[in-house]
C-alpha cells in the first residue's frame, strides 16, 4: 500500500518538472503581481517625470528634462535630498547601535524575559500612524508630557520649553527618534536572530581566551554577525529612505522645509500641491539610491548563500 | 602547572531535581593526565565546565594551584579548554584564531608573533596560519583549537571530547598526537571521554563517572581489574564484564578469562558449562557469546573472548572455566565491590 503511494507520488512530482506550463502558471501570480502594482506605477511615474500633468486635466505633453532641471533649482528639494541624508543616516546609527545592544541583553536568560521581548516588538506591530499621532501629542506644543515633566523638573520654566515640533533641529531629532522607535524593534528580531546563529562555544571560548565584554562583542560577535547586520541596515535603509509616514503626521515637512524628505516632497509637490509631473521626478531620484541598496542586498545574499 | 581540585562540587540546574553533578571531590596530581569517563548525561562536561568557570556550583569549592576559584572568571584562572566542537572563530585566520587569546590577556604585541609560531610549530600547522578555519579538515582544526589553547602557557589543560568529531582513522592517529603533545609539554590535563579505550590509553588516572556521583577514581588498570560496582565493571571491557547473580552476590568475570577449561590450571579453576550460540570472528580473536548450562546459574547470558587456535561449533555445549583469581564480587542490593566469599556454584 505504502508502496503504491510513494510511487504514484513519484510519478506526479515528475510529471510537474516536465511540465513547463504548470510552473509558469504557479509563478504567474507573483509576477502579475509585481508588475501591475509596482511595475505599472513605477513607469506610470517615470512617464510623468519627463511630461507636464496635472491633477485636474487629463492633457499631457512631453517636456523633455524640463522638471528635473526645475526642482534641482527649488531650494526646498536640495533640503530635502540633505535631510533624506541625515534622516536615514542618522536614525540607521542609532537603530542599529541600540538594536545590538538590544539584541545582546535580550539574548541571556533572565526572568519575564517573554514579556520584554513582547513589548519590545510592539512598536513594530503597531500601525505607525497610531503609533506617530501618539508621538504628535507627547511632542505638541501645548500639551507635550515631556514639556510637562521637564518644566514640574523645574529644569524649565513655564511657557519657556521648547517646542518639539516647532523649531528646526529639535523638529528633525524628533522626526529621527520616531522613527527608531519605529524601526528597532523590526532590527532587533534580525540581530536576535543573527546572535542565536553563533554556536554557545564560540563565546564561552573567547572568555576562557581571556576575553571581557567587549572584546568578546567586538572582535567575536559583531563580526560574526556582519552579513545579518547587513540585512538589517539595507531593509532600515530602504524603510528610512522611502518613508513620509513619520514625517508627515508630525510635521508635514515643517518647519520652513526644515524635515522635508525626498518622499514627503514629492507628496506634498505631486499630490497636495497638484503638480504630478514635479511630484513623479522628485519620486524619481529616490531610484539611484533603492536601485545601490537592492544591489548591495544581493550580494550579501549571495554571499551568504556561497558561505 | 597546577594542581585542580574540587571538594563536594555539586550542581543542579533545577531545583529538587537529581544533580547533574553531586558532591565530586578529587585532586589531581601535578601534570597528570586526568580522564572524566562516562556515558551521556554523566555529568562529565558539567564538572569540567565548572572547572573552566563556564558554569557556577551550586555547592561546593573548586581549587586550582591551591587557591579557590569558585568566584573568579574563566579568564583569571588561566586555563585553557577545548571544546569539543573546536570554537574556532569562524572570521579570523588561523593565525589570529592562536593569537587572540595574547591580544585578549594583553600581552605586549612584539611577542604574539614568536608565540604564535611556537604553538603553530609545535603542532605542525604552521603553513596553515593563513588560512581560514572553514578552510582546514577535522583533524587541523583539532591542532588549531590546541594550539590557541597552548599558546599562552596556561596552568591547565581542559579537553571536551576533542576527538569525537574526528572519523575513526583519524582518532587513532589524533590521540596518539595528543598523548605525544602532553608529554612535551607536561601540563596538567583533564580530558573529558565517553569513549573507554580513549580513557585506558590516555588516562593517568580516570574518573568514572555516572549520574553525577563518582563511582571509581583510580588507575586504568585499577578501574579496569577491580571495579568498584558493576557499573564500572560493565562500562570499561569491550565486551563487556560478564555478570551472573548468586544468592546475594553478583559474580563477575572478564570475557578474555572465560576459557576452555583445559587452559586453566585445576587448582584454580572454576568451571562452567558453556553452551555456544553465536561466534564471530574477528582476526586476532573471536567472541564467543551464549549461555551457561546446568546448576543454578542455567540461562545465564556470558560471553568469552578467546584468541584463534580452538573451534567452535554453534550449539555444543563446551566445558569452560575462570580462574578464581579473576573472579569479582559485587553485593546484589548495592552492586558494590565486597570481598571475594566461598560460593555454591551447584
Amino acid at each position: 500500500m505504502a508502496v503504491t503511494v510513494t510511487t504514484g507520488a513519484k510519478i506526479k512530482s515528475a510529471g510537474a518538472a516536465q511540465s513547463p506550463m504548470l510552473g509558469a502558471a504557479m509563478f504567474a501570480p507573483a509576477a502579475l503581481y509585481i508588475l501591475l502594482l509596482i511595475g505599472a506605477p513605477f513607469v506610470l511615474a517615470l512617464y510623468y517625470a519627463f511630461s507636464d500633468a496635472r491633477i485636474g486635466t487629463t492633457e499631457l505633453h512631453f517636456v523633455g528634462l524640463e522638471n528635473f532641471r526645475s526642482i534641482l533649482q527649488s531650494p526646498s528639494f536640495r533640503t530635502a535630498i540633505k535631510n533624506s541624508i541625515i534622516f536615514t543616516v542618522v536614525a540607521q546609527v542609532i537603530v542599529i547601535i541600540c538594536s545590538t545592544m538590544l539584541s545582546t541583553a535580550l539574548e541571556s536568560r533572565f526572568r519575564g524575559r517573554g514579556l520584554v521581548r513582547f513589548l519590545i516588538l510592539l512598536p513594530w506591530v503597531a500601525p505607525i500612524a497610531l503609533g506617530a499621532i501618539g508621538w504628535k501629542w507627547i511632542l505638541d506644543s501645548i500639551y507635550s508630557v515631556i514639556t510637562w515633566v521637564l518644566i514640574s523638573l523645574h529644569i524649565f520654566k513655564p511657557y519657556g520649553a521648547p517646542m518639539w515640533l516647532g523649531e528646526p533641529v529639535l523638529a528633525m531629532a524628533s522626526v529621527i527618534l520616531v522613527h527608531c522607535w519605529r524601526l528597532i524593534p523590526f532590527s532587533t528580531v534580525i540581530m536576535l536572530a543573527g546572535q542565536t546563529a553563533i554556536p554557545k562555544e564560540i563565546p564561552e571560548a573567547a572568555a576562557i581566551d581571556g576575553a571581557g565584554f567587549w572584546r568578546t562583542l567586538f572582535q567575536i560577535k559583531i563580526p560574526m554577525m556582519r552579513s545579518i547586520i547587513s540585512v538589517a541596515v539595507l531593509f532600515g535603509t530602504i524603510f528610512t529612505f522611502t518613508d513620509m509616514t513619520v514625517v508627515y503626521i508630525l510635521t508635514a515637512g515643517g518647519p520652513y522645509d526644515s524635515t522635508q524628505t525626498l518622499p514627503s516632497l514629492a507628496f506634498a509637490t505631486g499630490i497636495q500641491g497638484s503638480d504630478l509631473a514635479a511630484g513623479a521626478a522628485i519620486s524619481v531620484f529616490l531610484v539611484p539610491v533603492l536601485v545601490v541598496v537592492a544591489y548591495l542586498m544581493l550580494r550579501v545574499a549571495h554571499k551568504t548563500e556561497g558561505a | 602547572m597546577a594542581v585542580v581540585e574540587t571538594r563536594d562540587l555539586t550542581k543542579v540546574f533545577k531545583q529538587g531535581e537529581l544533580g547533574a553533578v553531586n558532591n565530586v571531590s578529587l585532586v589531581t596530581r601535578e601534570g597528570e593526565f586526568l580522564v572524566f569517563l562516562g556515558p551521556s548525561g554523566s555529568g562529565k562536561t558539567t564538572l569540567l565546565r565548572m572547572i573552566a568557570g563556564l558554569e557556577q556550583p551550586t555547592a561546593g569549592e573548586i581549587l586550582i594551584g591551591g587557591q579557590v576559584v569558585n568566584h573568579l572568571s574563566p579568564r583569571e584562572r588561566r586555563i585553557a579548554m577545548v571544546f569539543q566542537s573546536y570554537a574556532l572563530y569562524p572570521h579570523l585566520t588561523v593565525y589570529k584564531n592562536i593569537a587572540f587569546p595574547l591580544k585578549a590577556q594583553k600581552i605586549a604585541k612584539n611577542l604574539h608573533k614568536d608565540k604564535v609560531e611556537w604553538a603553530a610549530s609545535l603542532l605542525g600547522i604552521g603553513s596553515l596560519l593563513q588560512r581560514k578555519p572553514r578552510e582546514l579538515s577535522g583533524g587541523e582544526r583539532q591542532r588549531v583549537a590546541l594550539a590557541r589553547a597552548i599558546v599562552r602557557e596556561p596552568s591547565v589543560f581542559l579537553l571536551d571530547e576533542p576527538l569525537s568529531n574526528l572519523d575513526a582513522k583519524l582518532r587513532l592517529s589524533a590521540r596518539e598526537e595528543l598523548e605525544r603533545f602532553h608529554r612535551r609539554v607536561g601540563t596538567t590535563t583533564i580530558y573529558v571521554t565517553h569513549d573507554q579505550v580513549e580513557a585506558m590509553a590516555m588516562g593517568d588516572r580516570i574518573v568514572v563517572l555516572n549520574k553525577g556521583i563518582v563511582r571509581q577514581f583510580g588507575t586504568p588498570k585499577e578501574v579496569y581489574d577491580e571495579p568498584a560496582d558493576t557499573f564500572v565493571a560493565t562500562f570499561l571491557g569491550s565486551p563487556p564484564m560478564n555478570l551472573v547473580e548468586n544468592g546475594d552476590l553478583i559474580i563477575g568475570f572478564r570475557p578474555e578469562h572465560f576459557r576452555p577449561a583445559e587452559t586453566i590450571s585445576e587448582a584454580e579453576r572454576v568451571p562452567f558449562n558453556f553452551r555456544v550460540e553465536n561466534a564471530e570472528y574477528l582476526g586476532a580473536e573471536y567472541i564467543l557469546s551464549g549461555t551457561l548450562a546446568g546448576g543454578q546459574l542455567d540461562g545465564k547470558k556470558v560471553i568469552a573472548r578467546l584468541l584463534l587456535g580452538h573451534s567452535f561449533e554453534i550449539g555444543t555445549t563446551y566445558q569452560f572455566a575462570v580462574p578464581e583469581r579473576h573472579l569479582k564480587y559485587f553485593d546484589r542490593a548495592t552492586e558494590k565491590k565486597v570481598e571475594a566469599r566461598a560460593l555454591a556454584w551447584q
